[in-house]
């Protein structure tokens, strides 16, 4: 029985987050009006000339030098002919046979195992505007148009076809996005479009080095649609050949309703682009200081932080990746650290109680209610014994839904733990009194018989004595 | 002598010396146009009021004493496929008829700031395909010398409106000889300047990296005011050069003496009438005799000008008039099916039989499997053609040669044979092929019409060519005729 391979390549598509467009100066920001955020350039009306926003270069280089790609000393621009009702000229302005970089490439680690995935290039292109249709798009008789994303900058990022599972698909472009995350180039929104994928994947017997005939998956609107529709077409393909059949180089859209991909009107994408370069446009001479500049000015980039935060602060690799997948993330952690300079436990209450409240609201790292501080300063308040470790609980829940600091919810709430030694006798004395059973059960050897003891004296203070004291106490009376 | 005959800068003197109002200039040219315009058809659009409106306010600035620009007051026609604000723009074809531009041309928004009164919209062949006006999609322009004959195209409707003094002045676009080729045949001057000289932005595109704005005068003095006004720098058109413009009026000396002046003899032979040949012999003769070194050279790859042309024209053209397809501003067909049938019907009834045959070469040119075979080859060639004219300019300060084979042609006599329509750019192709600039201006009559004398400069060396055309005019009299309309 032969075993198959599954061969992916996939083309994800950025949007900038540039103020202006990529040719003119109209706003890129997202929504408003129909047609309000538009211009004659974009518009492409008679007559007018697009002139290139240098951020979008600088932006461009930025991510190409991110993903370890060479960056180009000379590029250019192109003009892809076809025609689409949401494209202001009938043409989009890319670039076809000198991308701004290539030859780029990122590790991923997928069960333990780190990969190394090429990127074949990366180029600048304009984004198109979007057909809207009122009603049923079956029933409607018109189409309507709005042209507010025409022109927004975007960067085509085409990989290598490295990978050999959907799971490694989803951890590149899981790191892809971490990594642009990381340069500020772009917001990468899937839900908003800001970042999109298209996936080229074919399957061989294993062991072949030949590659299969290959489909296009395009319209997964998720990382999880991403996955689910490369799953469902490598088995889909594995299917085909195994019956006998051929597998059709087609481009093939994903239907999440049904779990499957479908086969798009073939006649539709075979197009002949008629490339040709854009008179309109000069050739740019990409200077090497600048791009010296600009790589000087990148930040930490995922993989060396988290080399760095098992180096310096000894966390393990796993707490290293998870803090380190977004920069405000890591961002928040580290300043935590700075007031608090235990960093495994920083990691356990950001991982855990952190990120827990984090994901059940909708709130992002970026507008938590706790600032990276506050947080430190409740770790300082554990350790000088000022709360308990368990009430300290109950007053970061306060912290997150208040925003208010540590120190203040504990003496609004008279949370202070009891380290009074005259105090906590008088309760403990009475305790023993009250329960003789559990004393002698604990003479006659029975520790369980202790932690019953502690209990009363906590719920007699109210959670505030101090646990350590009140065990000393004991001991020194039974 | 009539008012409408004078040249800018006369009519300038007139103004400041008040002797005569912008307002009372302008009305006289709206008077003229009045007169002649039914024979002439040079205009799509009159815009009246607002000349008059900028008229009164330069006599304003007169009156309180306020120095004024040479253009000031001047009355100035523009070509139909130059943008201005609030005010149609159709580029000669059905497909633009009713659409009125938000925004102006650069160099309109120069003429403004210059005080210029824009007096109307000129006839053109549609998107500036053409070299007779015939293409217009609207009206048949008349040659005023003789109103059987063409204008030339495809800025025919400024040639033959600043020939029957129907303005001062006019602009028009260069793709291929498209202003130098009408001022030949309407004895006027016409220059097209270097690539990169005059902001295109506004300029409804046929071929950008061919496309250039240039001046139509009645004399070489009007020629140089109009190209220091309209030249310069413009941050929304990349491919607009950085440089400073000169003050085109201190090239004006009549003065050739040492110059060196090369005649490619490739463009004495193809086609040529020999009354033009003798015309431009004369020229050069005139020339030597004023002390300037003149000899024929050569451009060995001349006979490719054409074909390359002929490539990359199209193919840039098939681009940029995708846009044209009755979703956004324009003409819409009625009656269809579906937004692929919109395309194709507003496309096929929108526009007219030369531009389809462009489009139609252009898109061919760059499909798939023949891109290298004729665009990218066409690329190489002229790359070839800009090396001959390298060579030659390290040699001569300017080339000469006549601007058209012949004079104007009779209406119909080539319409139906593009390529002898083609052929009478043969002179002028290759300086668009190269970028550098051209002016055409009279020198002779075959008959009762004009001959065009082509002077062709290095880059941005108008200059140069300003003071040999200058030179030349100072030593004839052909400008000084006018046709009898
Ligand atoms: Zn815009």
């Amino acid at each position: 029985m032969t075993q198959y391979e599954t061969v992916i390549g996939l083309e994800v598509h950025a949007e900038l987050k540039t103020r202006s467009k990529i040719f003119c100066d109209s706003t890129t920001e997202f929504g408003g009006d129909p047609n309000t955020h538009v211009c004659p350039v974009c518009l492409g009306l008679p007559g007018v000339l697009p002139v290139v926003n240098k951020t979008v270069v600088e932006y461009a280089i930025r991510a190409a030098l991110a993903l370890n790609c060479r960056v180009a000393s000379f590029s250019k621009f192109d003009r892809k002919n076809y025609y689409y009702p949401d494209m202001p000229k009938n043409y989009q302005i890319s670039q076809y046979d000198l991308p701004i970089a290539e030859h780029g490439y990122l590790n991923i680690e997928v069960k333990g195992e780190v990969r190394k995935i090429g990127i074949t290039r990366l180029h600048m292109e304009e984004d198109t505007g979007k057909l809207v249709h009122q009603g049923n798009i079956t029933t409607t008789p018109f189409s309507l148009v709005d042209y507010n994303r025409a022109g927004v900058p975007l960067i085509e990022i085409v990989s290598d076809p490295d990978m050999r599972s959907p799971e490694e698909a989803y951890e590149y472009l899981n790191k892809l996005k971490a990594i642009i995350l990381y340069t500020g180039v772009s917001d990468c929104k899937m839900e908003e479009g800001s970042l999109r994928c298209d996936a080229n994947i074919s399957v061989r017997p294993a062991g072949s080095q030949e590659f299969g005939t290959k489909t296009e998956i395009k319209n997964m609107n998720s990382f999880k649609a991403l996955q689910k529709a490369l799953t469902y077409e490598a088995e889909r393909q594995i299917k085909v050949l195994k019956e006998g059949g051929r597998i059709i180089q087609e481009t093939r859209t994903w239907d999440d309703e049904q779990g499957i991909t479908l086969p798009m009107r073939s006649k539709e994408y075979a197009h002949d682009y008629r490339y040709l370069p854009d008179p309109d446009l000069v050739s740019m001479v990409i200077d090497r200081e600048w791009v010296e500049e600009i790589k000087r000015s990148l930040p930490e980039l995922p993989d060396d932080r988290k080399e760095r935060y098992v180096r310096e602060y000894g966390l393990p690799v796993y707490d290293a990746m998870v803090l380190t997948n977004t920069r405000e993330l890591a961002d928040y952690f580290e300043d935590c650290v700075a007031v608090y300079p235990n960093a495994k436990t920083v990691s356990n209450w950001v991982m855990g109680d952190l990120s827990r409240l984090l994901n059940a609201s909708v709130v992002g790292i970026i507008n938590c209610p706790i600032k990276p501080e506050q947080l430190g300063a409740l770790l300082q308040l554990i350790e000088k014994g000022t709360i308990s470790g368990k009430i300290a609980k109950t007053v970061f829940e306060e912290m997150f839904a208040t925003g208010k600091a540590a120190e203040t919810i504990v003496k609004e709430k008279g949370l202070v733990q009891i380290s009074d030694e005259g105090a906590i006798t008088a309760i403990v004395e009475e305790v023993i009194a009250k329960n003789q059973k559990s004393v002698d059960d604990y003479r006659a050897g029975k520790e369980r018989a202790l932690s019953f003891l502690v209990g009363q004296v906590m719920k007699a203070s109210k959670g505030k004595a101090n646990p350590e004291l009140v065990n000393r106490l004991f001991k020194e009376r039974l | 002598m009539q008012l409408h005959q004078l040249t800018a800068h006369e009519m300038h003197d007139l103004l400041i010396n008040k002797e005569l109002s912008s307002e009372e200039l302008n009305n006289h040219i709206f008077d003229r146009i009045e007169a002649v315009e039914d024979k002439i058809k040079a205009y799509l659009t009159l815009t009246k009021e607002g000349a008059l409106e900028r008229a009164r306010s330069v006599d304003g600035q007169i009156q309180s004493g306020e120095r004024i620009g040479p253009l000031a007051g001047i009355p100035v026609a523009v070509k139909d496929n130059i943008c201005t604000k609030g005010i149609r723009t159709t580029a000669g074809s059905k497909i633009l008829s009713n659409f009125i531009p938000p925004y102006n041309a650069t160099v309109v928004e120069k003429l403004a700031a210059a005080g210029a009164t824009i007096v109307g919209k000129t006839n053109l062949d549609e998107f500036a395909m053409g070299s007779s006006t015939e293409n217009s999609a609207f009206i048949a322009t008349k040659n005023p010398w003789d109103t059987g004959c063409v204008p030339g195209g495809s800025s025919g409707g400024s040639a033959a409106a600043v020939c029957a003094g129907e303005a001062a002045l006019a602009l028009g676009s260069d793709t291929g000889g498209s202003i130098r080729q009408p001022a030949s045949f309407c004895g006027v001057v016409g220059m097209k300047p270097t690539y990169g000289a005059v902001s295109r932005y506004g300029l409804i595109a046929f071929a950008s990296s061919l496309d250039q704005i240039g001046p139509f005068a009645r004399d070489v003095t009007d020629c140089a005011l109009l190209l220091g006004v309209i030249s310069g720098h413009d941050p929304r058109d990349s491919t607009s050069a950085g440089y400073k413009v000169p003050d085109y009026t201190t090239f004006l000396n009549n003065n050739v003496r040492g110059l060196k002046i090369g005649v490619p003899e490739e463009f004495m032979a193809q086609g040529i009438s020999p009354e033009v040949r003798a015309a431009v012999e004369r020229a050069m003769s005139l020339y030597e005799s004023l002390g300037a070194a003149v000899e024929y050279t050569t451009l060995p790859h001349t006979e490719y000008a054409l074909p390359t042309y002929y490539i990359i024209a199209p193919a840039e053209a098939s681009s940029n008039l995708a846009r044209y397809d009755g979703v956004r501003y324009g003409f819409r067909a009625a009656e269809v099916a579906d937004v692929v049938d919109m395309f194709m019907k507003s496309r096929s009834q929108g526009f007219g039989p030369e531009v389809k045959r462009r489009i139609m070469l252009g898109t061919y040119a760059l499909s798939a499997g023949y891109y290298d075979a004729y665009y990218l080859k066409a690329l190489k060639v002229r790359t070839l053609i800009k090396q001959d004219f390298d060579r030659a300019f390290e040699k001569y300060d300017l080339l000469l040669s006549p601007t058209s084979p012949t004079p104007a042609f009779r209406f119909g006599d080539k319409v139906d044979d593009p390529f002898q329509m083609y052929l009478s750019d043969i002179c002028t192709i290759s300086v668009n092929l190269a970028g550098i600039p051209g002016i055409s201006l009279p020198c002779g009559f075959v008959g009762q019409m004009p001959v065009g004398l082509q002077l062709m400069g290095k880059y941005f060396d108008e200059g140069t060519l300003l003071r040999a055309a200058y030179t030349f005019e100072q030593n004839t009299d052909y400008h000084k005729e006018f046709p009898k309309i």
